[in-house]
């Protein structure tokens, strides 16, 4: 096809096609200047974006739902085509997890016998709201979620975000009715974990491309063996103690990098949480010099 | 009486006795296919990876190529800005990326301006190729090795995508002018 720019001897498309650029270059510059400030200041214009996305939600929640079953039913032909081997490794699995359940059972009862002693009330902890990941910037380097409950539903920024199996991520932006998470896979999210079966502690960040690398703050002598599991460590204030986030597949010599046990794409509902300790967080955002308010 | 040439009173855009072009249609259907593509990502979980190809870029690139003139100059601006809201990039990332590619594109246009697809297509790669870079660059995140080797899928689909938007848009660009029937 002809361009069809070249405004020829008409005086007016030629101002027409002049203002165009004058324009377009202006334009260019407004967005390297909102840009900046961007950078310089992530929540600029946060309630802009947190209102386009509740006005999205309900086309992306019905597209959650329709997404989910249908990978269920993929799912439940894929069980039929590998039923019978899958059948024998099931029976064995399920026999280990008996023996290991009751394990569990033997360890909880001590345990609360042990919090009696101690006069330790061990509430229950309800989530604040229970939605779905009803989207995410799957072009953006960055990994976002959004997630089909906001501000009406009392989440709140910072709130830790669980799936069954594991922790998802943080709630960095809410909207009305949805909000944006940080998944844990984002390269500018920080989780503080230990090791399941010691005090190990570490941070679990995220690579930008899947993984997790799981840097040891004790440097030394690397002692991660392929296969760990690391849970949450409760530092920070954000997240209570013991969710698992993630399994440990290969060693560098400053610790290892990690798959996260909590994939967001595989999951359908997610929880939202109450910050654990939020006086911690508040301790920890106010500057040294200043009283902490309560 | 007998008609000899049933098709002699239509085009490609359909018959034209008691019909029109809808300049409604003519004019916002290229917007209105950029801001869907903008918002289609949204719609699918790819946590593991950017993997999803930037399909409002890629819209917005076909629509460019295709029908010089059509898009003004300065539309990188609002189409960008849209497009921030749900990339995920930080806003304004989108209002540079496009108002650059834009006038990019005119420059393009005045130094080749007839093309085959094949240039089309080089051009829209090398385009996209920049934009995704860019874009990770911009994420307001620390950019690392792993995150950059992340970008390859992503960036190869965007590359194999074009050839399909392109189709899409001049599909789409037959339906911008069909004619309508004119009532009353």
């Amino acid at each position: 096809m002809a361009p069809q720019s070249r405004s020829g001897y008409s005086k007016r498309a030629q101002y027409t096609l002049f203002t165009g650029y004058i324009l377009a270059g202006i334009g260019a510059l407004v967005g390297a200047l909102l840009l900046a400030v961007s950078l310089w200041h992530p929540p600029f214009l946060a309630g802009l974006r947190g209102s386009a996305q509740d006005m999205a939600a309900p086309a992306t929640r019905s597209a959650a739902v329709a997404r989910t079953e249908s990978k269920g039913l993929i799912a439940s032909i894929q069980g039929y085509l590998r039923a019978g081997s899958q059948n024998a490794a099931l029976k064995r699995e399920v026999e280990i997890a008996r023996i290991r359940l009751k394990e569990a059972e033997a360890v909880r009862r001590e345990n609360a016998t042990l919090k009696a002693l101690l006069a330790i009330r061990d509430g229950d902890v309800k989530p604040v709201a229970v939605a779905r990941l009803v989207g995410s910037t799957a072009t953006s380097a960055r990994r976002f979620a959004y997630l089909g409950a906001g501000s009406e539903q009392g989440v709140r920024v910072g709130m830790p975000v669980l799936s069954p199996r594991g922790v998802v991520g943080r709630i960095l932006e809410t909207g009305r009715n949805s909000s944006r998470v940080l998944l844990l896979l984002d390269s500018e999210s920080v989780l503080p974990v230990r090791r399941s079966n010691d005090e190990l502690v570490a941070f679990a960040e995220g690579r930008g491309d899947s993984l997790l690398r799981i840097r040891l703050i004790n440097l030394g002598l690397n002692p991660l063996k392929v296969g760990d599991l690391f849970v949450t460590s409760g530092a920070g204030g954000y997240y209570r103690p013991g969710t698992a986030v993630a399994i440990l597949t290969e060693k560098t010599n400053d610790g290892g990098v990690a798959r996260i046990v909590s994939d967001p794409a595989a999951t359908d509902f997610v929880a939202v949480m109450p910050i654990f300790e939020p006086t911690a967080v508040k301790v920890a955002e106010t500057p040294v010099d200043q009283a902490v308010e309560n | 009486m007998e008609r000899y040439a049933p098709r002699a009173r239509s085009d490609a855009y359909g018959r034209r006795i008691n019909r029109e072009h809808s300049p409604l249609v003519a004019l916002a259907l290229p917007w209105l296919s950029i801001l869907l593509g903008s918002l289609l990502p949204l719609f699918i979980i790819a946590t593991a990876l950017p993997l999803v190809p930037p399909t409002g870029y890629l819209m917005l690139v076909a629509w460019r190529l295709l029908r010089p003139g059509l898009l003004p100059v300065w539309a990188g601006f609002p189409l960008g800005a849209f497009d921030d809201l749900f990339s995920g990039q930080p806003f304004g990332s989108g209002i540079l990326l496009w108002s650059l590619t834009m006038i990019a594109m005119e420059f393009l246009d005045r130094r080749i301006p007839w093309r085959s697809f094949l240039q089309d297509w080089i051009a829209a790669s090398l385009a996209l190729l920049g934009y995704v870079l860019a874009t990770f660059l911009l994420s307001g995140a620390q950019p690392g090795i792993p995150g950059l080797v992340a970008l390859g899928p992503q960036a190869l689909l965007s590359v194999l995508l074009f050839p399909a938007a392109a189709r899409i848009a001049s599909a789409l660009d037959r339906w911008r002018l069909t004619r309508w029937k004119v009532t009353g």
